[in-house]
């Protein structure tokens, strides 16, 4: 306790010692399943009061479109609008399992938060987010691990449907990697939760044609934490 | 997370020193230097690991100093090493690399619940990191540990504790099925140099299991997991 009281006081020192807030700052994402690809990354660097989501509550549009179908536009779009620093799709398309992508970005001044989200393929409506990390301003290399969420805007039926990445239409719009089952019967058609929450996982199943999920109970689970950033501060 | 104390006091002091130069009007005479203590010849660490699971066995603890390298890396293809450790439960290959000069395996496998203490000593602290590996024997190629943690900082007295969270070698498919895993659950094979699976150490998805929809594993519910798999203190005591 004594020594966490110190590293307090110290971190206040710091940070009274470095006025300016300008930064460059590299940013690594490793995916860290062993079955999951993430769809294009959004990162944003932003003022502390922006959010591009918030545990707990209910999704934006722009959120439910990256979240169910991987898609960045509207979050980027966002972004511009608050001036953030912003840096898209580093991975240059989909993070496969066990992979990393990387940026650069030049924070300005009043943007000391740093946000990230991805869709996890394949789910209906999960993503890997961080929700305004403080940037230290003290030059080092710092670690944060994600966790998956569900944004709360879609039944997790488990299905691969063509064309449901569009906001509102169920399914899965793709199943990188392993080819998924298929017609499974739906592990269910109720969202009980339209706030963003921990995702529970995929569930799956082991057959590859029927049953009640198009994946696979052994290749699409996940344990969180699902992602590892690491971020220079220069 | 895993930052030690000394280095939060030196930090301490730095700002200390900074804000301290403006009470110069009386003079003191300089101490007389301490004699500098001698060093010791041999620095000791205590790592004490507590099996978190419900029903994983852990294989002997494996803990090694080294002043390079990384057991494994997410990512990257598993050395021949690790798969054996990931597949097999046997630590020999790891703490024998050759970046290794201190280490230690426990004696038996460390049941759910139960905990165990390693003792590694070195003659040297420079550039020390200690690393901890261990297979949960009920899968086809799990593991969980510790990887290069820096503990050449730490002074006598010095605690670290952290949790370890699980991996999967990527070298075996995690089939579950009877005679592909070494644990009590099945009994089957340990290590086999063929590699089925991804061939990239990931983290581990964890088991499904027979309760839980996969109709033909031999494990049940019992034998899931969730991070985190260990509770580790590393204590330096010499």
């Amino acid at each position: 306790m004594k020594a966490k009281l110190l590293s307090l006081v110290c971190t206040s020192s710091l940070l009274a010692m470095s006025a300016a807030q300008a930064a460059a700052v590299d940013v690594k994402i490793t995916n860290l399943t062993q079955g999951i690809y993430f769809t294009p990354i959004l990162i944003g660097a932003h003022t502390s009061d922006a959010h591009l989501f918030q545990t707990g509550q209910a999704a934006s549009e722009g959120l439910q479109a990256m979240a169910e179908g991987g898609s960045i536009e509207a979050l980027s779009t966002t972004l511009d609008s608050i001036n953030a620093d912003k840096l898209a799709n580093p991975a240059g398309g989909l993070l496969a399992p066990a992979s990393s992508a990387m940026g650069s970005l030049t924070t300005a001044e009043n943007n000391t938060t740093l946000s990230i989200v991805a869709m996890m393929l394949p789910t209906n409506d999960g993503f890997i987010g961080l929700d305004g990390w403080k940037i230290p301003t003290e030059a080092g290399t710092y670690h944060i691990y994600l966790n998956a969420y569900d944004a709360g805007t879609e039944a997790n039926n488990e299905l691969v449907v063509e064309g449901s990445g569009a906001p509102g239409t169920p399914g899965i719009p793709a199943s990188p990697g392993v080819a998924p089952g298929t017609q499974g019967a739906g592990v269910t058609d109720v969202e009980g939760n339209s706030m963003i929450h921990i995702h529970r996982g995929n569930v799956g199943d082991d057959e590859a044609v029927g049953g009640k999920s198009d994946l696979h109970n052994t290749v699409h689970r996940w344990l969180n934490p699902v992602a590892k950033v690491t971020v220079t501060v220069k | 997370m895993n930052k030690f104390t000394p280095i939060i006091s030196l930090a301490c002091l730095l700002l200390a020193a900074c804000g301290s130069d403006n009470n110069t009007t009386s003079v003191t005479p300089p101490a007389p230097a301490p004699e500098p203590a001698p060093e010791p010849t041999q620095y000791e660490f205590k790592v004490t690991a507590i099996n978190l699971t419900h029903g994983q066995p852990l294989s002997p603890l494996g803990a090694a100093l080294h002043t390079s390298g990384q057991f494994w890396t997410i990512g990257e293809m598993a050395s021949a090493e690790l798969e054996s450790l990931a597949e097999g439960g046997d630590n020999s290959g790891l703490l024998g690399l050759s970046v290794v000069n201190s280490s230690v395996s426990g004696a038996a496998p460390l049941g759910p619940g139960k905990t165990a203490e390693l003792m590694l000593t070195t003659t040297s602290l420079t550039d020390q990191k200690l690393s901890l590996v261990t297979m949960m024997v009920n899968t086809n190629d799990g593991f969980t540990g510790l990887n290069s943690i820096d503990v050449s900082q730490m002074a006598v007295g010095d605690y670290a504790k952290m949790t370890t969270r699980a991996y999967d070698s990527g070298t075996e498919a995690n089939s579950e099925q009877s005679g592909s895993m070494p644990g009590p659950a099945d009994g089957g094979e340990g290590f086999n140099a063929e590699r089925d699976d991804i061939d990239k150490v990931a983290m581990h998805p964890g088991v499904v299991g027979n309760d839980d929809g996969l109709s033909s594993s031999v494990l049940t519910s019992a034998h899931k997991f969730d991070n985190p798999l260990m509770a580790v203190t590393i204590t330096r005591v010499k």
